[in-house]
């Protein structure tokens, strides 16, 4: 069987569909005729429904629990509380930052929402009205939801059971709710340059709470299986062989009887990272009555109790000469992480990558400090779009930026060209301890001032004050510019895990007998498109066509090991795995074709889809015909089939940066903003699908919108979360969204295997600072320096009634 | 999110709704759009252990327009007004202002009885209502009668309206002059932040007629008479419009919520006031 | 009050359902009937995840009781298009990546669907404007209002065609 179709290179190029096509998604099909799969949609007989008893307290002791009124509720079968659990051990259950947190509330609760029992029922129905019918007494305690306050000498002690431990997964502790300090950098040298500086800008930057709010609120599936031992748990995982090593961890079941499975997934941003309670008490309740139990949260317990985001309080320091050049920069940031530490970044870095704060400029000096705070607030601090802490660190700098252009009374434009790391710089290595693979900063900024007329934009809002101080208009101009950084594909295993567990991650290929195939990864889509873009990949590497190779994820039974999908790292990590796994499968194809072809294997060359002998164009083998050929050849020396394996760990981070301008038009009156423009020019190496990257901007950059512009976990003083219903909780309809401009610059990493550097979490963090540098720029000809996030009408207003703009 | 149990009653007639509503008396709610009611009886703050269903009550639907008088069925639903071109001739403000509540969908659902009737703050038509001079329609054990809609707001949530009463109908006079409905909003699908309606009357350059009302700025909605007053018998003038305006501010008494502050909510009002004043004397 | 019969027609065939009075149309459908298409989000009608058709208008079906819906008939994106065959919407998403994660999907074509029946060549203002009642969190909407343009520009040509 040959196939001797004699198409020219470009066409056999173009059938592959691969790295570089716009290739529409095969998952498509399923979901726009509604026949995802999600976990809400997975049914099993016999099932349960379990649901949560949760505190309406911010902070108070548990006096008792009275759960016979609900189990005589009709369909309810069992309640679960902290004195069920705690023979078992699984009262408490560690968290992926080296905490524990409650799963019942053992004694007290620590934040509004937290769990307090667990009832099962036959149907949602009857576990609503059983939980209604659970009796709980509660003692209020004094609440704290201030992280300074929080510190204070006299505060109240929330973590009684890390009462007298003073050293915690992170370090010494240093007061009863501190949690850790992190530092990093040259503390003295810093301080020496801000001392002698000519200018220092010193500002308070806060980055409030918010959350990721996926559309698919978490929820699992859990069915132990007691004649076999084998216990099944359906989820909405990011990680789910993270979260088998966990389960398997926490409950004592053997890893290889536990079945991990994440099905469609409806949006994750973070939120589905984190090991939750829901997942431990379904687990037990499906050992307890022996059927399978579901757990899904609601919007409400969503907001308030599953994965924040932010909440970090960030003092700044930047230095400089007179001309503008950068000579160094300082930052203590006051982290609230809530109840309990819950965070989900790498061990070793208890405030993620927010030692990227250096950003886009060469600093030759720097000092960062981050302590860890408890508050009556939900966990969570989790990476909401974008790698660990990473878009805390760009608003960080590229506020402080901002602020130190207003200082120096110089453009914000020139002096960040000023200082960008030089193009001749890579591999640079920071002030912090990042080597940053590849970049060209200068090349992306002209083209993005070129492309929005940047001159022409400051001379018209330069026009439009002047008009504003005549009284002939009551709206302002905004230009809000940013220069990213990103730091994503977590990550190298010397210095990167989560628990333990090293951050490379993974990819099984297997060509079948006819010339497709299967790849499988330890990556999870929850939107990205990995069916399709993965394929692409491996199109490119192997020679067969995307639309013969499946890919497939999720299943811990099926998919090789690995870390999951967050912080940017499948592109990175599992891409790369993809590429190193196609090309084992291509170097034992070399042979087979060497075999077939009777020449030696250094005589042939890859071309496009297969192998050609080299100064003979016309004797060559496809990679259909090899995979055939492995199959039902016995080669001598090989062995028959054709599968690869690859866990990739990856030599490096991959830093993709991006270019983004804002244009705003503020009413002073009202605070209402509209963006008139939007231009987003993102690098992220090596281009896999345009398409899909144009909709990931899009989308990352709707969720910038989102958080800078009104998105906020927003709690009163009694620790009441103000904000649990999406009639507060800022979500932007297709209404509030503008349209935006997309372009790009192509700068490849040199260390991953095809250049890709990842880009969905590109566009939350450079469009928050975007966004909000636009808010700040429309007040600074009238003395503006800081306002905070998010910025909603009445903070808008707030500005400007602060400067006297409303007469 | 479920709510608790309760009894579905489908009555095909008036008497028969106002029937159940007597012998349940507070346990009863009637339902119609359901878009108000629904969401709090899933948050379990709404008891309700007998829901009447006013849907099968074929005159409570419907615009009819007659003798220079607009009278809309209680279960007339936004989306019905928005569509109506009668209506948008009769009283335009009643289209501008029914796309500014809620979303499509809503609105396909949610009807102008359940958005007047209920007594949330929050609801744009009871302040249009008021703008309207509309008359509300009473149903109950004893009769029929009629409630002006700016006597029928007493405090949030409470209204003129006994518990075994329904609304049947709103009317007001068709309405040609100048009009308006301004409203600020975080976002579509919010309450106002503050809104107004206005509807102003001129002829030969004189205001001869002004209504001012106002949303979501206090428990109630508020019409000011003072606000139209110091508008009728002039050109409409910036310091009439000022007047204008200050007696409609003077009227109102925000809270504090996750809109923002008190003095917020009263500078943006103040604003919104003026342009649907200037708006509706644009197109006077 | 306990379990009732209600009669409704769901993407063309009668259903008899037996349900509790309280019981959510979102839960027949899901529960009942294994029409998982549309999607619980918010359950306060603000996401429109849960958007079927009802009698010719887009309805959150997370804010209406099964009972209230007894005679009426339903569509959701199930109903859409036929075996092995995507409606335009369907194909114009596709084609235009006008979704990702896929969980608004559903509720999101089923209302633009019923948007160009009442205005079948939108501006890009109205499209964005009649879909307001449906969130996305991962497209942006860009790519969505270019999809549902597009679908009505194939839908319009298709149309004149036929004239």
């Amino acid at each position: 069987m040959t196939d001797q179709t004699p198409i020219s290179r470009e066409d056999r190029v173009e059938k592959l569909k691969g790295v570089g096509s716009q290739r529409k998604r095969v998952e498509d099909a399923r979901f726009t005729q509604g026949k995802g799969n999600y976990v809400d949609d997975i049914k099993m007989p016999g099932m349960l429904f379990g649901d949560f008893v949760r505190s309406p307290y911010a902070h108070a002791r548990v006096v008792s629990i009275n759960t016979e009124a609900a189990l005589k509720v009709p369909g309810v079968l069992a309640v679960l509380t902290a004195a069920d659990l705690a023979p078992l051990g699984l009262h408490w259950m560690p968290t992926l930052a080296g905490d524990k947190q409650m799963v019942l509330a053992d004694g007290k609760v620590l934040y509004q929402g937290q769990e307090v029992a667990f009832v099962v029922a036959t149907d949602r129905y009857a576990a609503a009205d059983g939980i209604e019918a659970v009796e709980v007494e509660y003692s209020e305690l004094p609440v704290v939801v201030d992280p300074f306050k929080a510190l204070l000498p006299d505060a109240p002690v929330l973590r009684e059971d890390l009462e007298g431990k003073m050293v915690g997964a992170h370090g010494p502790r240093k007061h009863h709710n501190h949690i850790f300090t992190w530092e990093q950098g040259d503390k003295d040298a810093t301080e020496a340059v801000l001392a002698g500086a000519d200018v220092v800008a010193e500002e308070m930057v806060y980055y409030h709470r918010t959350h990721p709010c996926p559309l698919e609120p978490c929820g699992c599936v859990a069915s132990m299986d007691k004649v076999n031992g084998k216990l099944t748990l359906y989820g909405t995982f990011q990680a789910p062989h993270a979260i088998r090593t966990v389960v398997s961890l926490i409950s004592g079941i053997e890893e290889h009887n536990i079945r991990v499975i994440s099905p469609d997934i409806g949006g994750g941003f973070g939120n589905k990272v984190g090991a939750y309670p829901g997942y431990v008490c379904s687990v037990v309740a499906s050992i307890v009555t022996g059927k399978p139990v579901k757990w899904v949260e609601d919007r409400m317990d969503n907001l308030m109790t599953t994965a924040f985001a932010r909440d970090y309080w960030m003092k700044g320091k930047i230095a400089a000469t007179k001309e503008g050049k950068i000579t160094g920069l300082w930052c203590h940031v006051t982290a609230d992480h809530g109840g309990f530490d819950a965070c989900a970044d790498p061990t070793k870095f208890p405030a993620g990558f927010f030692n990227i704060c250096t950003g886009s400029y060469d600093i030759p000096v720097a000092y960062l400090a981050v302590d860890g705070v408890y508050t009556n607030k939900a966990p969570g601090g989790v990476a909401y779009r974008c790698s660990f802490r990473v878009t805390e660190a760009a608003y960080f700098i590229e506020r402080m930026v901002e602020i130190l252009a207003i200082e120096l009374g110089m453009d914000a434009a020139e002096l960040r060209r000023i200082n960008f790391i030089k193009a001749d710089q890579f591999p640079y290595h920071s002030a912090l301890g990042w080597e940053y693979d590849s970049g060209d900063y200068h090349t992306a900024w002209d083209k993005a001032l070129a492309a929005v007329d940047y001159e022409g934009l400051r001379k018209e809002q330069a026009e439009r004050v002047e008009a504003f101080k005549r009284g002939e208009t009551r709206k302002l101009l905004g230009i809000g510019l940013t220069h990213f950084t990103e730091i994503v594909g977590a990550g190298p295993v010397k210095n990167c895990d989560i628990l333990g567990l090293g951050m490379f991650d993974s990819c099984e290929i297997r060509i079948h007998p006819t010339g497709s195939a299967i790849a499988r990864l330890g990556t999870i889509s929850q939107g990205q498109g990995h069916a399709t873009t993965f394929a692409q990949i491996l199109a490119s590497e192997i020679g067969l066509p995307a639309d013969s190779i499946t890919v497939e994820e999720g299943d811990t039974d099926t998919a090789p090991y690995g870390l999951g999908t967050y912080g940017s790292r499948s592109t990175p990590v599992a891409g790369a795995a993809t590429a190193m796994a196609g090309r084992k499968i291509r170097a034992k194809a070399q042979m087979i074709a060497a075999y077939l072809l009777e020449v030696h294997d250094n005589d042939l060359e890859w071309d496009v889809d297969r192998f050609v002998v080299k100064g003979a164009p016309e004797r060559f083998k496809t990679m259909k015909e090899i995979a055939f050929a492995s199959y039902n050849q016995a080669i001598p020396g090989l062995e028959p089939g054709l599968e690869a394996v690859s866990y990739y760990d990856p030599p490096n981070m991959t830093y993709p940066f991006g270019a983004y301008i804002c244009v705003m038009e503020i009413d002073v009156d009202t605070g209402v903003h509209e963006i008139r423009q939007f231009y987003a020019l993102d690098d992220c190496g090596t281009r896999i699908n345009p398409m899909i990257i144009e909709g990931q901007v899009h989308g990352g950059l709707t969720e910038a919108l989102a958080i800078a512009m009104g998105q906020e976990i927003a709690y009163d003083e009694m620790g009441n979360c103000k904000t649990g219903t999406l009639m507060d909780f800022f979500v932007p309809t297709a209404w509030e969204t503008p349209h935006y401009t997309t372009d790009h610059t192509t700068t490849p990493s040199p260390h991953h295997p095809i250049g890709a550097k990842g880009v969905g979490e590109s566009p939350n963090v450079g469009g928050v600072p975007a966004f909000s540098n636009a808010v700040h720029d429309a007040f600074r000809a009238f003395g503006l320096r800081q306002s905070h996030m998010p910025h909603d009408h009445w903070r808008i207003w707030k500005i400007a009634n602060g400067l006297g703009l409303h007469g | 999110m479920i709510p608790a149990r309760f009894e579905y009653h489908r009555p095909a007639d008036v008497a028969s709704a106002i029937a159940l509503l007597s012998e349940h008396g507070d346990e009863a709610r009637v339902l119609a759009g359901g878009h108000s009611l629904i969401p709090m009886m899933k948050l379990r703050m709404a008891a309700v252990s007998h829901l009447v269903d006013l849907q099968d009550i074929a005159d409570l639907s419907g615009i009819r327009i007659e003798g220079g008088r607009v009278t809309i069925g209680a279960m007339t639903t936004q989306h019905d007004l928005i569509v109506h071109d009668g209506l948008a001739q009769a009283a335009p403000i009643l289209r501008e202002a029914a796309l500014q509540i809620a979303d499509p969908q809503v609105r396909y659902m949610g009807t102008v009885g359940g958005n007047v009737a209920n007594g949330d703050p929050g609801n744009d038509m009871p302040g249009l209502m008021q703008c309207l001079d509309a008359t509300l329609h009473l149903v109950g054990p004893d009769g029929s009668r009629e409630v002006a809609a700016r006597d029928y707001y007493e405090a949030a949530y409470m209204t003129a309206r006994a518990d075994d009463e329904i609304l049947t109908a709103i009317s007001f006079d068709v309405n040609t002059g100048g009009y308006a409905y301004e409203k600020q909003k975080r976002k579509i699908g919010d309450y106002a932040t503050a809104a107004c309606g206005a509807l102003v009357t001129m002829e030969g350059g004189t205001c001869t007629a002004a209504s001012i009302a106002m949303t979501n700025l206090a428990d109630t909605p508020i019409w000011s008479e003072e606000a139209g007053a110091a508008l009728v018998g002039t050109a409409c003038d910036t310091a009439a419009i000022d007047a204008a305006v200050a007696a409609a501010t003077a009227a109102i008494d925000p809270t504090e919520d996750n809109r923002g502050p008190v003095a917020f909510k009263m500078h943006v009002a103040g604003i919104i006031i003026r342009r649907a004043i200037l708006r509706a004397v644009s197109r006077a | 009050m306990g379990k009732q019969h209600y009669q409704i027609t769901v993407n063309g065939e009668a259903k008899d359902i037996l349900a509790e009075p309280r019981e959510l149309l979102i839960h027949t459908l899901r529960e009942q009937l294994n029409i998982t298409g549309p999607h619980v989000g918010c359950e306060t009608s603000h996401c429109g995840a849960c958007t079927v058709d009802i009698d010719g208008r887009s309805i959150k079906a997370c804010t209406v009781f099964t009972a209230q819906v007894a005679g009426k008939e339903i569509t959701t994106v199930e109903g859409l298009g036929e075996p092995g065959k995507l409606h335009i919407l369907q194909e114009m998403f596709k084609e235009h990546h006008g979704l990702q994660c896929g969980y608004c999907t559903p509720g999101m074509i089923t209302r633009a669907h019923r948007l160009l029946q009442e205005i079948p060549n939108p501006t890009e203002e109205e499209v964005r404007f009649g879909i307001a009642g449906n969130l996305c969190r991962c497209t942006g909407y860009q790519n969505i209002v270019k999809s549902i343009l597009a679908a009505a520009a194939v839908m319009n040509a298709s149309q004149e065609a036929a004239e």
